[in-house]
């Protein structure tokens, strides 16, 4: 097989798994106003069991998106200029929102004290509903298509990324990733936030099939192929199925399922994109595979590395989570570690 | 401002900040974990107080190190396209490399080390600081590959169809002379900054805990941080030969690959045998030759610097002219538009920048040799100077790192893939035409003021968090967490959260 085109589904496969753990990461993130209840001593430790919840992974699924973006330099070149030349902005605000919501996870706990937990969940909370949407509003216009010139620059302009159908992609990944992270908090944690997460989940499920629903069937109606039919009514039924399961309490089942409903997602995306990586406007210019795609001998390089080492990435990442596995509880979270801000402001030096 | 000077402006930010933070952590992790190494295999206290007071200055570094990558990778995409298309082929595939084969490791093994103190087993949390050690200069490895191929390109082919580099031999671009010169030179750099630091604030603790002339601080003093004292001293004793070696011969080779580069730093305007080495010179700001007057110099020693021989004819070293007129000639005299092009770098730039990255390294010398002095034969030391010098040290070698970058990057220009003289020599591209043409200054302008607060501000937070930990010295207890020495199996709090 034409190695371009395996990459193409390499490429998605990549993205995949970014969302799909990254996806329950920024859900933990945004929920971190949303969840906690009961006085302010017991909802600071519930938003520490869910920055815990997710400590020990989420740079781990980060750099997922840092090999998706480097892997689309090495085999797509002019895709990763022209997507990250043509989507600036949009692609700075992500940009600021993984710094702040980074630095934020691992200074929170290094001064203890509350106006300064507040400041941190401020930017843990931007830096999550920031990208969540943001990553729907850009792969939104990815099935949409762009305006591209003939030599394939994007020319469409800022505002143009901002149409009603990427826009509704965009409350589509929000909805989602809120979903699987309240999916996630029900699975890795135990007692009132495990329920609670667990009636949220209920209502985003329902929510999700509406919003996402909506937004593939346009996507269906306007932009897709047929055979992605099939992938929306799994999507769909995934959905149905983390209804069911949350509410019987089957919560791996449920995360499972949600997560299936992200790749589903993806799959929908670069089944619409397919054959090009960015659709031209309205049937103007398009970039395809085999046009973006960089010469066969760098793709073998490629390939190769990725062969050899993805395996070992997944095995070693997986048992991360193996180790990480019992589920918190506010009882879990010990005293705060941190420095007091009156020492902070002290100098010795 | 045009979008090309905001864009190299904004590269030259958002890079000179990310290497702050990346020398330490390269050269901090294995420190780290050679003193964790110490714990697990004698069991004695005072090498787990420090891994875990050396480790904490470690991952208040590591966060910001982390999130400034990002932009790094985003930026060649989005302020970069045109670059990014001429030399994607090549370029792209040892980033990919380093995301898979060590960006991976060091991110889940460093989650693993955080908060596995109580999960792991002791030899496998072990195992896991060292694992993020190698991964952190591995990464380095081949992010300087992708750097070196900017500098010397090998391996690839140019393509007339496409007007794009294609990559012929990936072997090629690992086995990049310029790689492997600058490579030991880098990580050299950062074990000296490490060593710095470590040495640094353990002398200033023990200073001050021997002053207080208590027996159990100046026990502390000398059970605990003069060991690091020691340990930091005899890493930076090595790698800074190390750096003054591979600084040496790197230098010779850019003579060679880029002599206008050299010229530059020895602001030598007309080639000469046995040139000068200039220690201070005195020029206007037209970035003309001619403007420079030499006021302090050593002689014939450039020359030895280039091409290890003082005088004689293998002394010869290019200048400024030399190379301006030979680019001329086979590169042209103007570019597209017309415009007559410079082969000269920015004069005062390149000149002081090469300097003061040599002069700012000494100030580890200082600290060393002020360490070895006050803690020989078992000694421990409350003289306050050593604890000042040991002070004074710390951002020295940080400083020289940035200027050696300032000094590679800038002396590089007009190119941002200088040509390589002896190969592919139509692999070459003005830093002019690498620059995206749809992004507007406007645009190039916003995301330079949001980075430069941003990081303003993290700067401030790293900062007073990076000394207030440093302040607070080692823990006074410590115990051993791991789940074999702990007494039950019931549901214990975590042993380290957020």
């Amino acid at each position: 097989m034409d190695l371009a085109l395996v990459w193409f589904f390499l490429i998605a496969a990549l993205w995949t798994a970014y969302l799909v753990l990254e996806g329950f990461d920024f859900g933990v993130g945004m929920l971190m106003s949303l969840l906690p209840r009961g006085d302010a001593a017991h909802r600071e430790k519930e938003r520490r069991v869910l920055v815990n919840s997710i400590g020990p992974v989420w740079d781990g699924n980060e750099v997922w998106l840092i090999t998706a973006g480097a892997a689309t330099f090495a085999v797509f070149p002019e895709w990763y200029a022209t997507l990250f030349s043509g989507f600036y902005l949009p692609l700075l605000a992500i940009l600021v929102a993984l710094i702040v919501r980074g630095v934020a996870f691992e200074y929170r706990g290094k001064i203890a004290d509350a106006a300064w937990a507040r400041r941190c969940d401020i930017a843990i909370q931007f830096g999550s509903w920031v990208p969540a949407i943001l990553w729907g509003v850009m792969f939104a216009n990815l099935v949409r298509g762009v305006q591209l010139d003939e030599s394939y620059q994007y020319v469409g302009g800022f505002w143009a990324l901002f149409n009603p159908f990427a826009l509704l992609g965009g409350l589509t990944t929000l909805v989602l990733f809120l979903l699987h992270g309240a999916v996630f908090v029900a699975l890795k944690t135990d007692g009132e936030i495990r329920a609670r997460a667990r009636r949220f989940a209920g209502v985003l499920s329902v929510e999700a099939l509406v919003v996402a629903g909506g937004w593939a069937v346009w996507a269906q109606v306007a932009y897709s192929p047929a055979w992605t039919w099939v992938v929306v009514a799994v999507a769909a039924l995934a959905l149905v199925g983390v209804f069911l399961t949350n509410r019987a309490g089957r919560e791996g089942y449920a995360f499972t399922l949600s997560a299936l409903t992200i790749v589903a997602s993806v799959v929908l995306i670069f089944g619409s994109m397919f054959p090009d990586v960015m659709p031209g406007l309205d049937g103007g210019t398009s970039l395809s595979i085999a046009a973006a795609a960089s010469t066969p001998y760098t793709l073998t390089v490629v390939t190769w590395v990725a062969v050899v080492l993805t395996p070992l990435v997944i095995l070693y990442q997986a048992w991360t989570y193996w180790v990480f596995r019992r589920r918190l509880t506010v009882g879990h979270i010990p005293a705060p570690g941190g420095l007091t801000w009156k020492k902070i402001k002290e100098s010795a030096f | 401002m045009e979008a090309l000077d905001l864009a190299r402006w904004q590269f030259g930010i958002t890079t000179v900040y990310h290497f702050i933070f990346v020398p330490l952590t390269i050269g901090l992790a294995p420190l780290v974990a050679i003193m964790q190494t110490a714990w697990v295999r004698t069991g004695n206290e005072r090498w787990l107080k420090l891994t875990k007071f050396f480790g904490k200055l470690f991952l208040i570094n590591f966060a910001l190190g982390v999130v400034t990558g990002i932009v790094q990778e985003f930026q060649f995409g989005m302020n970069w396209s045109e670059y990014s298309r001429f030399v994607g082929d090549v370029f792209g595939a040892p980033l990919a490399m380093e995301a898979l084969a060590a960006f991976f490791v060091e991110s889940v093994f460093l989650g693993l080390w955080i908060f596995g103190w109580d999960r792991l087993n002791k030899r496998v949390h072990l195992a896991c600081i060292w694992a993020v050690a190698i991964a952190v200069n591995l990464s380095a490895l081949f992010i300087l590959a992708a750097n070196s191929w900017m500098q010397h390109p090998v391996g690839a082919r140019y393509n007339p169809e496409t007007g794009r580099a294609e990559m012929e031999s990936i072997w090629a671009i690992l086995g990049n002379n310029t790689l492997w010169a600058a490579y030991p030179h880098a990580v050299a750099a950062a074990f000296l900054t490490a060593g710095t630091f470590v040495a640094g604030i353990a002398a200033w603790w023990m200073v001050r805990l021997a002053r207080t002339r208590q027996e159990d601080a100046v026990e502390l003093a000398r059970t605990v941080y003069r060991p690091a004292v020691v340990l930091g001293t005899v890493v930076m004793l090595i790698s800074g030969a190390g750096v003054a070696l591979t600084g040496d011969a790197q230098g010779k080779l850019m003579f060679e690959q880029q002599p206008g580069k050299m010229a530059s730093a020895e602001a030598l305007c007309e080639g000469e045998e046995s040139a000068n080495f200039s220690i201070l010179t005195i020029g206007d700001l037209s970035n003309s030759c001619e403007g420079v007057r030499h006021i302090l110099e050593v002689p014939g020693l450039a020359s030895y610097l280039g091409t290890g021989t003082f005088s004689g004819e293998d002394s010869y070293l290019p200048g400024v002219y030399d190379v301006q007129e030979e680019y001329a000639e086979r590169y042209g005299e103007t570019d597209e538009a017309g415009n007559p092009i410079s082969y000269t770098p920015n004069l005062a730039v390149t000149y002081w920048s090469f300097r003061l990255m040599i002069g700012f390294a000494a100030g580890s010398a200082l600290l060393a040799a002020a360490a070895l002095w006050f803690t020989r034969r078992g000694r421990i030391s409350d003289n306050p100077w050593l604890a000042r010098i040991g002070i004074a040290a710390i951002p020295t070698p940080f400083i020289a790192s940035s200027f050696g970058w300032i000094f590679t990057e800038m002396g590089r220009q007009p190119w941002v893939v200088a040509p390589n003289p002896t190969g592919i020599d139509q692999i070459r591209l003005l830093t002019e035409r690498g620059v995206s043409t749809v992004v507007s200054p406007g645009m190039v302008l916003t995301s330079m003021i949001v980075f430069t607060l941003l990081y303003g501000v993290l700067a401030v937070v790293w900062y007073r968090l990076m000394h207030r930990y440093a302040v607070e010295g080692v823990p006074s207890t410590v115990r051993d967490e791991s789940p074999e020495a702990a007494e039950d199996e019931t549901d214990r709090p975590l042993s380290f959260a957020y």
